[in-house]
């Protein structure tokens, strides 16, 4: 296995003392390290917000791009240059939130790529807004009487939109988080692991107590992760309990593989500028 | 005894859903095949099915710089047609029609105009065909070679099989029969042409050829007229030559996509028109930041807002200057002609790697849609700069190092020990973010030195802006992109008259070449400029860069391109009248509707369509 302190990045994290995020890109580290994937052939994109600036934390490839753009980028060096492992990073407010519409159809796309959303139910860099998995009548900063709105379900929301591998983690549970990252990458398709990655100074009420208190693992109820119906069923059980692991796997051809320009196999980056056909384009004009 | 002339212009209008574009694109063709130069010019609405549309077509025996003012001969595919264009058809000309469609009378119409109709039903016994028994009884009047066009029908039916091929080619013999039988020759004829067989081609697929020649190998769009037809073109020969062509959720997406692709090296661009350029613009200043390559191709139509969606404006630039918050290099670029569309497509991505900067392509919908022949590029010559980029790391990598011209070398990713990440917060060489914690002012400037010194290098490589016609003239016409050609022929025009006039049309619109704009226009006894939209906007550039004031304008914003009339008049008026004060002068088309038509009242040309399907 390679060494975890090959993906440590150059800069230390500015992140909060305690903060969840830390949890997460450690785990990253660890899930990178176990399947040995160099650290230049990962391309690490994110958007804006606390978790965003991951990129620089880690020793890969980063493009820290726009609120909420981070998949369309992603999608964009993926098709470009397939033979890279590319993966998406951000937070609730950044895909949930201004990006949700490039998320939908990056699921039914299913590029086979890896997005790792650290939600922590809040918008922590903005000083504490009420974000779209804030659950419903909890008081924000932007919400004094409480949110009206219901929180949005990330993980059923990826499911009905087709995402190929659907997992949910919890940064307090490390081992388990990296294990779900490295199913993700190895995973040919579009994944996503939502990680409940505590907000410990804007977010009182979704926090390590409250979730050590709840989540449990699918894995540990024998959860069959081919059963979609059943991956959508436990995608809505929230309260006394709450499930983190796979909702639900499944094999289908990625973009890639049916992409006509993608044929050769040769990443496009690959190709040669200068081509010979032209000619023949001309030809059509006439 | 037919006047043959050097040109004569064609125009083909009916409701959507006749299937003007596709008889109209025939007759383009066999023209253009046919030895004869060749311009058309689309005008259509936002509807699929009813909507007024009429594809204006001049040929010519020499080259023909626009659709041309004047009507020869008119194909009415309905009432409506008939009602606003016969009484324009030129003397000796004709108006064919179908009989069994509605009634004409030559009442209104010029001398020696044909009525030139045709029982459908009766000579063919279908309706759908009408087209081709119509081009028939064209080509017969004209006097023009049929063979082009039977190739064409031959070509177009080709996959439906011998007996689809068989009956259109009856249907176009029976028009040319009945024609013959029936109607005497045209009085007004064109000479032959030189025998050449000349591409055709608009400024979209003009684009699109170029951005392959380029090596372009990722074009991401959201569907929006008049960018469209970009995306269309480049998806027919997207499995053919590798390229991979992405419809996506958004124009937001688009852009960032292709920045995606550009960041990993691989040569990219997106299409839209005005409303999604601004949805783009966010990630405009993304590419910029972050120093990737990438091309915009901006299409012009009428706005603001969702405009006139058909119709074509140059009401853009000031979004294209301003768009995405700060201040970065950009380089805006208005090809005027086909091959510039070429030439430029091709620079823009040679621009866009050498200074890792966003390069915006802006067009409108009457360069991007026209059909025009041209003389053919030069394939064997394609000029393709990449700028620097590391393959092989040498010492500490530095991707934003600071450097003489401000373009720091690329890597791209997946190269060993030249690992970076690119942040659109300020960062440092490193590229490491320097707005969170360490925020340091002497880096910030050092990095927006940096970038911005690019700008300088940029206005380098753009030729100089050149006056066509005389050095010295009474007149200067200033412009720029698609307004040049008609340009170029009002000052033909007015020469004849013996007046002397100039042009002025730029094509690099950013960075601005202050030096040299200034410097010409200083030269200039009077000036006049000619734009497509309401405030000037090239007229305010100009000033705000050079301080100079055009003197006098011309100016159109109802959607339909300037006719070469209305160019030639004013030049005239101006030259005759030297006015001391500044003039500014508004044309507006004459689509032969009162000024008080109202779509709501006047539902018959849809319902007519409806009938029809």
């Amino acid at each position: 296995m390679a060494q975890v302190k090959e993906y440590i990045g150059k800069i230390k994290p500015d992140w909060c003392p305690g903060c969840g995020d830390f949890g997460v890109l450690n785990s990253l580290q660890r899930a990178l390290a176990e399947l040995e994937i160099p650290p230049h052939q990962v391309q690490v994109v994110s958007g804006i917000g606390c978790s965003s600036n991951l990129p620089g934390f880690l020793n890969a490839y980063g493009f820290h791009g726009l609120h909420g753009r981070s998949l369309p980028v992603a999608t964009g060096a993926k098709l470009g240059n397939h033979a890279l492992t590319v993966i998406a990073t951000g937070g609730d407010g950044d895909g949930y939130g201004i990006g949700v519409g490039h998320f939908v159809h990056t699921c039914r796309r299913n590029v086979d790529m890896t997005y790792i959303v650290m939600d922590n139910q809040i918008y922590g860099l903005t000083t504490g807004q009420a974000s779209p998995t804030t659950e419903k009548d909890i008081r924000t900063k932007s919400t004094p009487e409480g949110t009206i709105e219901l929180a949005l379900n990330p993980v059923a929301l990826a499911l009905t939109c087709g995402a190929t591998y659907v997992a949910r983690g919890f940064s307090g549970e490390n081992l388990h988080l990296a294990q779900l990252m490295k199913g993700a990458i190895e995973h040919k398709g579009f994944a996503l692991v939502d990680v409940f990655s505590p907000c410990v100074t804007y977010n009182k009420h979704n926090t390590y107590p409250w979730f050590r208190e709840r989540v449990y693992k699918l894995e540990d109820e024998r959860h069959d992760t081919s059963d979609f119906r059943l991956g959508l069923e436990k995608a809505f059980e929230w309260g006394a309990r709450i499930p983190i692991g796979v909702f639900y796997k499944v094999e289908r051809p990625t973009y890639e593989d049916e992409e006509p320009a993608l044929r050769s196999g040769t990443p496009l980056v690959k190709q040669p500028l200068h081509r010979n056909d032209l000619a023949a384009i001309m030809e059509d004009f006439i | 005894m037919p006047h043959t002339q050097t040109e004569l212009t064609v125009w083909i209008g009916g409701a959507a859903g006749d299937g003007i574009a596709s008889a109209g694109e025939s007759f383009a063709k066999a023209c253009s095949r046919s030895g004869y130069h060749v311009f058309a010019h689309n005008s259509y609405q936002s509807v699929i099915r009813g909507g007024h549309v009429c594809m204006h077509i001049r040929i010519g025996t020499h080259k023909v710089l626009t659709q041309g003012d004047e009507l020869d001969y008119l194909v009415a595919l309905n009432q409506d047609t008939f009602a606003r264009y016969a009484k324009r058809v030129m003397e000796g000309g004709a108006v064919f029609y179908n009989t069994d469609k509605f009634k004409a009378t030559g009442e209104g119409l010029k001398k020696d105009v044909q009525l030139i109709g045709l029982p459908v039903m009766e000579l063919i016994g279908n309706q759908q065909m009408q087209n081709t028994a119509l081009m028939g009884a064209l080509m017969q009047v004209l006097g023009l070679d049929p063979q082009a066009i039977r190739e064409l029908i031959k070509e177009r039916f080709l996959k439906k099989g011998e007996a689809v091929i068989t009956t259109n080619l009856e249907a176009f013999d029976k028009g040319m029969g009945h024609a013959r039988s029936h109607f005497t020759p045209g009085g007004i004829r064109i000479g032959s042409g030189d025998g050449k067989r000349r591409p055709l081609a608009g400024g979209n697929p003009m684009i699109g050829f170029g951005a392959l020649a380029a090596g372009c190998r990722f074009y991401s769009a959201y569907p929006m007229t008049p960018a469209s037809s970009l995306l269309h073109w480049l998806v027919t020969y997207a499995a053919k030559t590798g390229l991979l062509v992405k419809q996506c959720e958004d124009e937001i997406a688009s852009l960032n996509m292709a920045i995606g692709a550009g960041h990993v090296g691989v040569r990219a661009m997106t299409g839209t028109s005005g409303g999604g350029f601004a949805l783009m613009t966010e990630a405009v200043g993304e590419a910029a930041m972050t120093e990737t390559p990438v091309v915009i191709v901006e299409a012009q139509r009428g706005g603001p807002s969702t405009g006139l969606p058909t119709k074509s404006e140059q009401g853009d630039l000031f979004q294209l200057l301003g768009a995405s918050q700060g201040e970065f290099p950009k380089v805006i670029l208005a090809p005027r002609t086909l091959q510039e569309c070429y030439d430029m497509a091709i620079q823009a991505f040679n621009l866009a790697e050498q200074y890792q900067c966003p390069v915006m392509i802006a067009t409108d919908l009457y360069l991007a849609e026209r059909l025009e022949t041209f003389e053919g590029v030069d394939l064997n010559r394609i000029p393709i700069e990449r700028g620097p980029i590391v393959t092989q790391a040498n010492g500490a990598y530095r991707r934003f190092a600071d450097t003489p011209t401000g373009v720091s070398p690329r890597a791209l990713p997946g190269t060993q020990g030249t690992i970076f990440t690119a942040a659109t917060d300020e960062h440092d060489e490193d590229g490491i973010v320097i707005s969170d914690v360490y925020t340091n002012p002497a880096i910030r400037v050092k990095m927006m030195d940096k970038r911005m010194r690019k700008i300088g290098f940029l206005l380098k490589e753009f030729p100089k802006p050149q006056l066509d016609g005389p050095a010295h003239a009474d007149l200067t016409l200033v412009g720029w992109g698609s307004t040049y050609q008609v340009m170029l022929e009002a000052m033909e025009a007015l020469h004849k008259e013996g007046l002397n006039v100039n042009v002025l049309c730029l094509r690099y619109l950013w960075p601005f070449q202050t030096q040299e704009v200034r410097g010409l226009l200083e030269r200039c006894t009077m000036t006049m400029s000619v734009e497509a939209n309401y405030t000037g906007q090239l007229v305010k550039l100009i000033r705000m860069e050079t301080g100079i004031s055009i003197q006098h304008h011309l100016r159109k914003y109802d959607g339909e391109p300037f006719e070469l009339k209305q160019v030639v008049d004013q030049a005239r008026t101006i030259l005759k009248t030297k006015p001391a004060e500044s003039v500014t002068v508004s044309v507006v088309s004459d689509e032969g509707l009162p000024p008080d038509f109202s779509p709501v009242e006047n539902p018959a040309i849809g319902a007519e369509a409806a009938r029809q399907h």
